[in-house]
């Protein structure tokens, strides 16, 4: 089957949930928490983590309050999308399948320059890291290429491969537009601008500017507890811990340090204690959720 | 003699990594055919994207028979000693011969095919190969650089049958991921095997690809009136991105070429792996850029060309945005950010490690023939740049972009100038600042890291110096030793409280050792306690011609023969003390008194001068007094006066000789 290729946003992006659907992937919708990065969706922290095959393809809004640029840059959001593909084991033709993604969404391999880029990918956040490439078109990084080797510090086994896609930035690319807000967001006429530069300059304005430290502060760390507390005393339908509420703790957790971030309200030495305590809630997530799913297998 | 083909056939391998897992597949199939006795005619590794190859040349089919005779423990030896015998043998008590009272045995064993040896070997050898990082991949162990998929290895044309964790070798192999058919081919030996690649298009020798690039690059420029800035690092790391190089030639927005050079070509290498081009005619920068892709695209590389274009402007346009704010932005607000800025938990601030080499500046700056005012200025700016958006994001523009800056907020160009050279010397090949002004600051700045990290016990041991402080031992040697300078290190503060003379003794040996020069000299000269390398040097070159002369190396016999009597008596009692008083009888002890007393003015006023070759000179004079006085003198005198009085002879030759250099650790 020919799909015919993509000639706007929303357009890729069903482009891309046809092809990997076509391939086996659950087709899911994004995590209803704020997340700095498409990885944190447990559907790749959590479910990489175990003996369990799983494949999975999302959109995940990422939130990275630090970038925002009021919306006057051409390339810069602090609200953007990620398309995620999560293929665990990774099947041995994983490079290739990969490869027919960026022919379904237009790039010609016969007249494009495609390198697998060596690029480490890790995120001290979660505790996690693997080996792979940044994939570049023509000189741009079209996607981060990564098997994953540990998560929350557990090894990743079997491994899962990980597909990261940059989507407004490829989308730019593939349609030949230099300023993101003038994406065409469907076939209609309604363009990327009209549908999000309101929001990066109120986002920006909120992040840089209103945001209430103090409020933040104590958000975070009345997260950090309920982590722990969830983890301690709640009990589900079958005994088992509820590990994945802890874990939505987690992630708003993370984000609030994020805002925080933003605001210029963490210190350089702050910073690396922060990161640690999250690692930390991260870790306990990671460790129950392994018991859970080795005790299911 | 049969060949052996070797492919390890992977998903992209780091292009940094290539040629050592080149070098080190070669050296592992070396090591164990050779321990297994199978020694070849020849064999090449090559490194690739894709791939690692090795050809073997000349290899015998199997191992050579065998057949030794073993000699044992002699008849009627202990159970034990037979038993162990046995054991390490693995004969039998009734397969040993009594020969001559000995027990012998005889061990055969047939040569095992080279087939089974190279199987095992080739397994060995992937599971220990020592990638810097390895992985795993879909549900197996086996760890590799990225998945491993395919191993061709044939022998004599024959498959090597080897099979571990789920691969299994063939004769299959495949050519390039887009050009050509995509799939695999057959090949049973290297002259199959390096056609049907370059059929598939694939260049399999990474000198080959390098000379493709550099030949097919500098077409390009020629044909446009330019010329390739070329860059070697860049040139190995491209080679290891394509497996069929194809150079392509771009054009660049003229406007960004009001940026520093230095900046639009850290932009290219640094982010995009582009060579820079330059016009012949004016040496600058042009507004073109290089790009090696890994196909040859139907288009003729116009589409490749107009990307990367687009990517390098972006690139080029965040760049301007530095540029543009880092200059608005200005010392004085980088400064205040150092503050905030850990050096090391230890040593404070990068503000106040600022602090510290202004004021070492200032201090050095009248030995350097500095200015110390401006000297202090110079070291008070000179890490600023560290706080600037460009050097965030390209650090190894470090001091080029504080240069860049100074300049554009009118600070004196020899300020500028020094804000860059104080990094300065980076490496061996790398020069020593130019100024008096860059040559305080630099100095400063390598001896505080120094005085820094001794005094936190963070000193280098073995491989490890993760704070580089050899290098910044050798660049304060280099400096002082290149330009001249008579600085007392010891005067340097900190210097002695930390021990570092030692510290700069083993660097300075290393200096002397790569200049050929003879350097288990430095050990005799630094015994004197002299802190000034510039004196140091030239009592060791000094000293080194004279121990080539006749005089010298016999006056060197001499002196052991002196320390050795010496080192005997002191072990019979104390030595006597005192002058030696002059004797008629015999001559030879008289002559030596009154060379000893003609020397010791000589010798003060050539060492008072630094005139080290008069010194040696005036030793010199001893050797005759001493061979004659060793020839005909018997030191261990009955007569304890006579005998004293020679010892004493003999401590001041000694003394004499040791105000030039610690002869007893001369050991060449």
């Amino acid at each position: 089957m020919t799909a015919a290729k993509p000639t706007s946003f929303q357009g890729l992006i069903l482009t891309l949930h046809n092809y990997w659907s076509e391939r086996g992937c659950v087709i899911l919708q994004p995590h209803d928490v704020e997340v700095g990065a498409g990885t944190l969706h447990p559907a790749t922290v959590l479910r990489a983590l175990g003996p369990k095959p799983w494949s999975a393809a999302y959109v995940q809004p990422s939130r990275r309050p630090g970038d925002g640029r009021y919306g006057e840059n051409p390339n810069r959001l602090q609200h953007y999308y990620q398309y995620q593909v999560l293929l665990k084991p990774n099947p041995p033709d994983m490079q290739d399948q990969y490869l027919g993604s960026l022919e379904a969404i237009g790039i010609d391999t016969r007249l494009h320059d495609i390198r697998f880029v060596e690029d480490d990918w890790e995120n001290p956040t979660v505790g996690a890291w693997g080996l792979g490439w940044e994939v570049w078109c023509d000189g741009m990084e079209v996607s981060q290429y990564t098997y994953m080797q540990q998560v929350g510090g557990l090894d990743v086994s079997p491994v899962a491969g990980e597909l990261t896609y940059g989507l407004e930035r490829l989308a730019m690319y593939v349609f030949g537009v230099d300023n993101v807000y003038d994406l065409p967001f469907n076939d209609r006429g309604m363009s990327y601008g009209e549908v999000f530069l309101e929001n990066e300059r109120q986002m920006s304005a909120y992040n840089f500017e209103v945001a209430d430290v103090e409020t933040l502060k104590r958000q975070f760390e009345d997260m950090e507890r309920q982590v722990v507390r969830i983890l301690e005393v709640g009990v589900g339908p079958q005994g088992q811990k509820l590990v994945l509420p802890a874990y939505d703790h987690v992630l708003k957790a993370s984000h609030l340090f994020n805002v925080m971030n933003a605001r210029g309200a963490i210190a350089v030495a702050e910073r690396a204690s922060y990161i640690g305590r999250i690692r930390d809630l991260c870790k306990l997530c990671a460790s129950e959720w392994m018991k859970q799913q080795e005790q299911a297998a | 003699m049969p060949q052996l083909l070797l492919e390890l056939f992977s998903e992209e391998i780091p292009a940094r990594m290539q040629a050592q897992a080149g070098r080190d597949l070669e050296r592992m199939m070396r090591d164990g055919l050779s321990a297994a006795g199978l020694i070849s005619e020849g064999m090449k590794a090559f490194a690739g994207p894709r791939r690692l190859a090795l050809v073997v040349e000349g290899l015998p089919i199997a191992q050579a028979d065998r057949d030794e005779e073993l000699k044992g423990p002699r008849v009627g030896a202990p159970d034990q000693a037979i038993d162990g015998f046995l054991r390490k043998t693995g004969l039998t008590r009734d397969q040993l011969v009594e020969q001559d009272g000995v027990w012998f045995g005889r061990s055969q064993s047939k040569g095992r095919p080279t087939t089974e040896i190279v199987a095992e070997l080739v397994e060995a050898t992937v599971r220990n190969f020592p990638w810097p990082k390895s992985m795993t991949w879909g549900s197996g162990k086996l760890r590799w650089v990225r998945p491993l998929q395919r191993i061709l290895c044939v022998f004599d044309r024959e498959i090597v049958p080897i099979a571990f964790e789920g691969l299994e070798a063939g004769d299959l192999s495949q050519g390039h991921r887009f050009m050509g058919s995509g799939g695999v081919f057959r090949a049973r030996d290297f002259d199959e095997y390096r056609e049907a690649l370059a059929g598939h298009y694939v260049v399999l020798d990474p000198e080959e690809r390098k000379q493709r690039i550099l030949e097919g690059a500098r077409t390009l420029c020629f044909a446009r009136n330019l010329e390739l800035v070329e860059d070697e690092g860049l040139l190995d790391e491209v080679a290891g991105l394509a497996e069929w190089p194809v150079p392509v030639l771009g054009d660049m927005d003229p406007a960004f070429l009001d940026l520093p050079p230095e900046v639009i070509r850290t932009s290219m290498r640094t982010h995009q792996k582009y060579f820079a081009v330059r016009d012949p005619a004016t040496g600058k920068l042009a507004p073109h850029f290089l790009v090696v892709a890994n196909v040859a695209a139907e288009d003729g590389g116009r589409t490749i060309a107009a990307g990367n274009a687009k990517v390098l402007s972006a690139r080029l346009s965040d760049a301007r945005f530095f540029w543009d704010e880092d200059r608005k932005s200005g010392f004085d607000a980088w400064n205040d950010k150092l503050s905030g800025v850990t050096y090391h938990a230890k040593l404070g601030s990068m503000a106040e490690r600022v602090e510290r080499i202004a004021t070492l500046a200032h201090h050095l700056a009248a030995q350097v023939g500095a200015d110390p005012t401006q000297a202090h200025q110079a070291a008070t700016v000179a890490k600023s740049d560290l706080a600037s958006q460009m050097v965030g994001e390209f650090p190894e523009l470090q001091g080029v972009m504080g240069r860049y800056y100074a300049l554009a907020d009118g600070k004196d160009a020899a300020l500028a100038d020094a804000i860059r050279d104080h990094y300065r010397p980076q490496g061996p090949s790398d020069e020593i600042p130019t100024g008096p002004l860059g040559t305080a600051v630099a100095l400063a700045d390598k001896l505080d890291t120094l005085v820094g990290f001794f005094s936190i016990d963070e000193k280098p041991t073995g491989s490890r110096d993760p704070y580089a402080l050899r290098r910044a031992a050798l660049g304060v040697i280099r400096i002082i030793l290149e330009k001249g300078l008579r600085l007392p290190l010891n005067s340097v503060p900190g210097v002695q409280a930390q021990t570092l003379m030692p510290f700069f003794a083993d660097r300075l040996k290393v200096t002397l050792r790569d200049q050929g020069k003879r350097f288990d000299l430095v050990d005799a000269v630094f015994a004197l306690n002299d802190d000034d390398l510039v004196r140091i040097v030239a009592r060791v070159e000094a000293l080194d011609a004279f121990l080539k002369t006749e005089d010298g190396a016999n006056l060197l016999a001499g002196y052991r023969r002196a320390a050795n009597i010496l080192k005997a008596e002191e072990k019979k009692g104390p030595l006597p003390q005192g002058a030696p008083t002059e004797v008629a009888d015999p001559a030879e002890e008289g002559a030596l008194f009154a060379a000893l007393s003609a020397l010791g003015p000589k010798l003060d006023a050539a060492l008072e001068a630094e005139d080290f070759t008069a010194a040696m000179t005036a030793l010199a004079a001893l050797r005759a007094p001493v061979d004659a006085f060793f020839e005909k003198v018997l030191v261990n005198s009955d007569v304890p006066a006579e005998r004293d009085n020679r010892l004493r002879l003999l401590q001041q030759v000694q003394a004499a000789m040791g105000k030039v250099a610690d002869f007893s650790l001369v050991t060449g």
